[in-house]
C-alpha cells in the first residue's frame, strides 16, 4: 500500500530554490491530514548539507543522492535516480515544482513511473483519502479538479502560490545510491548561458510590471524597468509586444507564453486580449493603466487608471520612491 | 532523415471557454479549432530538417474526426503523410494514455527525431512529449528554443529561470518545441491542393494494441473564480494624482508594496 507524501526538492548552484519550501509546507499539511510522513528527494553533488533546511519546513525524511553525474541537472540522470528511490519506497503522493526544471523532470517521471499527474496546480487537497488537485486549464479560462488512479499520485505546484510554513521536523537523512552509470546517460549539459544578473523571471516574480502595444516601441519599456527595479518586480510583455520584437519571448505572459499568479500585476498599455487575460487573471491584485476606458483589461482590474501611461507610470515611480524612502 | 511531428487540434487562443452545466467538460459548440501553436513550431522545424537533410515528415495526431483538418494543415505546410488515431476510448485520454497511443503508432514509422509542442494550450499538461520519450526509451529535450543537428549529434537550447541551458544528446530523440524555435510558415495554395492527395492512415486503439485507459481524469471542470468589481481611480484628475492614489491603495489596502 502506497504511503507517504513526497516532494522532489529543487536546488541550483548550491542552494535550495524557494519552491522547495512551498512544496515541503504543502506536503506537511496534506500528510498531517492523512496521518503520514513527508519525504523529500534531494539530488545533486555535495547537497547533503541542504537537508537540514528542508527539515525546518516539515520534512521527516530526506532521501539524498550525492553523485557527480547529478550536477548540473539533466533530465535523464535526475529522472533515473528519483524513479529508483520512489519505486523502492512507494509514496502515495509526489509533488514537484512547476518550475522550468520541475516541469521537465515531472513529465519524465510520469513516463518512468507510469502514473498520472496534474500539472501547474494552484491548490491541492485530500478528498476521500485521495489527492484532489486543482489546476487552471486553457491557461485559466477554466479550472479542472484532477484525480489520479495510479501511484504515486503526482502533481506539479505552481511556484509562488502555496504558502511557506515553518514546522520543524527531525529531517532524518537517508542516503541512497542513484544507481547511475555515467556512460549510459544520454544527455549532458554542454553550456549554461546566464542572463543578466538579477533578472527576475515572470514565472517566479511576486510583482510583474507588464507592457503591451501601448508602450509604442522597445524604448517605452524604460519606464517599466525603472518601476520594476524599485519594486523588485519582473517586467512582462503581451504577445503583441513580443511578436513586434520589442521584448524577449521569455517575458511573454498569456496563453502562448507564461501563465502567472503574482501578488501584483500592473498592466500598462495592455488592452486585454482574451489570451492575455487567461494568463494573468489568477494574480492576486491587478492594476490596469490604459488610456482607452473601454479596454477589456479594466473588467479584470482591481484598480484601474484611465490615462496616458507615459505620464502615470513615472508619477507612480516617484510615489513608490517616497513610500520606500 | 525521417521525422515525426505530433500535433493536437485545440480551440483557438481567442476562443471563450464555457464549462458545461454539469461540470463534465467544456461546451464545444462555436469553437474554432486550430493546430496547437506549439505544435506548429514542431512541424516547421521538421520541414526545415527535411529541406536540409532530405527524408520524410510524418504527422501523428490523436483526436476525433475534426482532427483531420489539422493533419491536412500540416501536410499543406509540406509534411508527407499522416496517421490519425481516432477512437472514442481516447477522446478524453490523459497524457499517459495519449503518449502510449502515439508511441504505438510511431513504432510503425521509421524515425530519427520526433517533435511535440512543449504543451497543448487546451489541457496545458506539458507531459506528452516526455512520456513518449520514456516509452520509446530515447532521450528528450523539452522547451527547445534552438536546435542544431550534426550527424547524429544534437544540441538543443532550453530556457530556465534566468538562464538558458544547451543540452547535448544524440538521435533518435524527442524534442518539445516552444516559441522562439522558428517562425512557422503558412500553407501555400499549391500546398493545400497537394495535401488533399497525401496519405493519412486512420487507426483505432485496438489497431495499435492500446486500450486508451487513462491514469488520471478531470473529475470536474469549473469556471474560473469571479473577480470582484474593481475601481477606477479618479479622486484627482491629473496623472500624478491618480498615481498617488494608486500607490496609497497598493500600500494600505492591498498591502502588496
Amino acid at each position: 500500500m502506497a504511503k507517504g507524501v513526497w516532494i522532489v526538492a529543487e536546488q541550483r548552484d548550491g542552494a535550495l530554490r524557494k519552491v522547495s519550501f512551498e512544496l515541503a509546507s504543502t506536503a506537511r499539511k496534506l500528510a498531517d491530514q492523512l496521518g503520514e510522513e513527508v519525504g523529500a528527494v534531494l539530488c545533486g553533488s555535495g547537497v547533503e548539507a541542504m537537508a537540514a533546511e528542508l527539515a525546518k519546513y516539515g520534512v521527516d525524511k530526506i532521501y539524498v543522492a550525492d553523485n557527480a553525474a547529478l550536477e548540473p541537472y539533466t533530465t535523464d540522470a535526475h529522472a533515473l535516480a528519483i524513479a529508483k528511490v520512489v519505486k523502492e519506497n512507494d509514496p502515495s503522493i509526489l509533488f514537484l515544482g512547476a518550475s522550468a526544471q520541475g516541469k521537465d523532470l515531472s513529465a519524465s517521471l510520469v513516463g518512468k513511473l507510469a502514473t498520472g499527474m496534474a500539472t501547474d496546480c494552484t491548490d491541492v487537497k485530500i478528498a476521500d483519502g485521495k489527492l484532489c488537485a486543482i489546476r487552471p486549464m486553457y491557461a485559466g479560462k477554466c479550472f479542472g479538479e484532477i484525480v489520479i488512479d495510479a501511484f504515486p499520485q503526482m502533481a506539479s505546484l505552481r511556484p509562488n502560490v502555496f504558502p511557506i510554513v515553518e514546522c520543524a521536523k527531525a529531517g532524518e537523512v537517508v542516503k541512497f545510491d542513484a544507481g547511475l552509470d555515467a556512460a549510459a546517460l544520454k544527455t549532458k549539459v554542454a553550456e549554461i548561458l546566464k542572463e543578466a544578473a538579477g533578472k527576475i523571471d515572470v514565472a517566479e516574480a511576486n510583482i510583474i510590471v507588464s507592457g503591451g502595444r501601448g508602450m509604442k516601441g522597445p524604448e517605452g519599456y524604460g519606464i517599466l524597468e525603472e518601476l520594476a527595479g524599485l519594486l523588485g518586480a519582473a517586467v512582462g510583455a503581451s504577445r503583441a509586444a513580443v511578436d513586434a520584437g520589442w521584448r524577449p519571448q521569455s517575458d511573454q505572459v498569456g496563453q502562448t507564453g507564461k501563465v502567472v499568479s503574482p501578488n501584483l500585476y500592473i498592466a500598462c498599455g495592455i488592452s486585454g486580449a482574451i489570451q492575455h487575460l487567461a494568463g494573468m487573471s489568477s494574480s492576486k491584485y491587478i492594476v490596469a493603466i490604459n488610456k482607452d476606458a473601454e479596454a477589456p483589461i479594466f473588467a479584470r482590474a482591481d484598480y484601474g487608471i484611465v490615462d496616458d501611461l507615459f505620464k502615470v507610470v513615472p508619477a507612480l515611480t516617484q510615489e513608490v520612491k517616497k513610500l520606500l524612502a | 532523415m525521417n521525422i515525426v511531428a505530433c500535433v493536437k487540434q485545440v480551440p483557438d487562443t481567442e476562443a471563450q471557454i464555457k464549462v458545461k452545466g454539469d461540470g463534465s467538460g467544456i461546451e464545444e459548440g462555436g469553437i474554432k479549432w486550430v493546430m496547437n501553436p506549439y505544435d506548429e513550431f514542431g512541424v516547421e522545424e521538421s520541414l526545415k530538417l527535411k529541406e536540409k537533410f532530405g527524408g520524410e515528415v510524418t504527422i501523428v495526431s490523436v483526436g476525433p474526426a475534426r482532427t483531420m483538418e489539422t493533419i491536412r494543415t500540416a501536410l499543406a505546410m509540406g509534411a508527407d503523410k499522416g496517421v490519425q488515431i481516432d477512437d472514442p476510448a481516447l477522446y478524453n485520454a490523459d497524457a499517459y494514455a495519449t503518449a502510449e497511443a502515439l508511441a504505438a503508432a510511431i513504432k510503425g514509422v521509421s524515425y530519427d527525431i520526433i517533435f511535440c509542442g512543449q504543451r497543448a494550450i487546451d489541457d496545458d499538461s506539458a507531459q506528452v512529449g516526455s512520456i513518449l520519450a520514456e516509452i520509446l526509451g530515447i532521450p528528450q529535450v523539452t522547451f527547445a528554443t534552438k536546435l542544431e543537428i550534426d550527424g547524429t549529434a544534437v544540441k538543443a537550447t532550453r530556457p530556465i529561470e534566468g538562464a538558458a541551458v544547451v543540452v547535448a544528446t544524440s538521435l533518435p530523440c524527442v524534442i518539445t518545441a516552444t516559441k522562439g524555435l522558428n517562425e512557422p510558415r503558412y500553407a501555400s495554395l499549391p500546398g493545400i491542393m497537394k495535401a488533399k492527395k497525401k496519405p493519412v492512415d486512420i487507426k483505432k486503439a485496438a489497431d495499435l494494441g492500446v486500450t486508451g485507459a487513462s491514469k488520471s481524469k478531470v473529475a470536474k471542470f469549473t469556471p474560473p473564480p469571479a473577480r470582484p468589481p474593481g475601481k477606477i481611480l479618479c479622486a484627482d484628475d491629473t496623472p500624478e494624482g491618480k498615481a498617488a492614489e494608486l500607490a496609497k491603495l497598493l500600500r494600505e489596502e492591498a498591502k502588496v508594496i
